[in-house]
C-alpha cells in the first residue's frame, strides 16, 4: 500500500513556482533542525524529521505547511527522545500564547 | 565491503510494501532499471528514522530507469530516463 506522502507519479495540477520569502519563524525553525542534528549535539537525525513527517499521515499532512510540519515532528521527536516533557511544552505555549495576546496577537499565524 | 551489484548490471526494485520509513519510492516497485554508479555507502536511512546506528553501511546505487518503464501512458520519447538513489537491500539480480 502507498503511504500518503509517497506521493510521486500522483495526479497533482501545476506546481507554483514562483520564488518566495521565508517568516522568520521559519528561519528560525530552519535553525532550530540544525543544532539539533549538528555533530556535536546529535540529538536527532534528518531521518527521524522525515518519519516524523510521514507519520502526519493524511489530513494534518496536508493541512500544515512545509516547516509546520517540521516543527510537528521536531516536537513529537524531543517527547520521545525526553528532551522536554508534554508538561513544558504546553506550559511554555500557553506562556508564548499569552505573551503574543498581550502584544495583540489576533490568533493568525505568527510571523 | 563487497557490492552485490556492478555497474551495468539489470536489477529489479523489490515490490515490497512494509510500513514505517522507507527510502524507495512507491511508483518504482517492481519497475526494472539499470546500475549506473554507486554513490557510496551510507548508514541505512530506515534505521537511522527510528534513533538506531543503521550499521553496517549500506550501498547506494544510482539506478536509471526508462520512463516507459516507470508510466505507462508515458508518450515522451522512448529514450528519456530517470535515475534514482537505491539501497541495495532494495535491489535484486533481474534473472533471480
Amino acid at each position: 500500500m502507498r503511504r500518503h506522502h509517497d506521493m510521486g507519479g500522483q495526479p497533482a495540477g501545476r506546481i507554483d513556482r514562483t520564488d518566495h520569502d521565508h517568516a522568520p519563524w521559519e528561519k528560525r525553525v530552519d535553525a532550530l533542525l540544525r543544532l539539533l542534528t549538528d555533530r556535536k549535539r546529535q540529538i536527532m537525525t534528518v531521518d527521524e524529521l522525515r518519519r516524523g513527517i510521514e507519520g502526519l499521515g493524511p489530513g494534518a499532512y496536508d493541512q500544515l505547511s512545509y516547516y509546520q510540519r517540521w516543527m510537528a515532528s521536531v516536537g513529537e521527536n524531543l517527547l520521545e527522545k525526553g528532551v522536554i516533557t508534554v508538561d513544558e511544552l504546553g506550559r511554555k505555549m500557553a506562556e508564548v500564547e499569552a505573551r503574543w495576546r498581550a502584544e495583540g496577537w489576533s490568533g493568525k499565524e505568527p510571523s | 565491503m563487497s557490492d552485490a551489484f556492478a555497474i551495468g548490471q539489470r536489477v529489479r526494485v523489490r515490490a515490497v510494501y512494509p510500513p514505517g520509513h522507507v527510502r524507495t519510492p512507491h511508483y518504482l516497485r517492481g519497475r526494472h532499471g539499470t546500475i549506473e554508479s554507486i554513490a557510496g555507502h551510507y548508514a541505512n536511512p530506515e534505521e537511522l528514522a527510528y534513533g538506531r546506528d543503521g550499521l553496517p553501511k549500506r550501498a547506494l546505487y544510482r539506478v536509471r530507469f526508462h520512463q516507459s518503464e516507470l508510466w505507462q501512458d508515458y508518450v515522451g520519447s522512448a529514450a528519456d530516463t530517470a535515475v534514482v538513489d537505491l539501497y541495495e537491500h532494495w535491489l535484486e539480480a533481474e534473472n533471480s
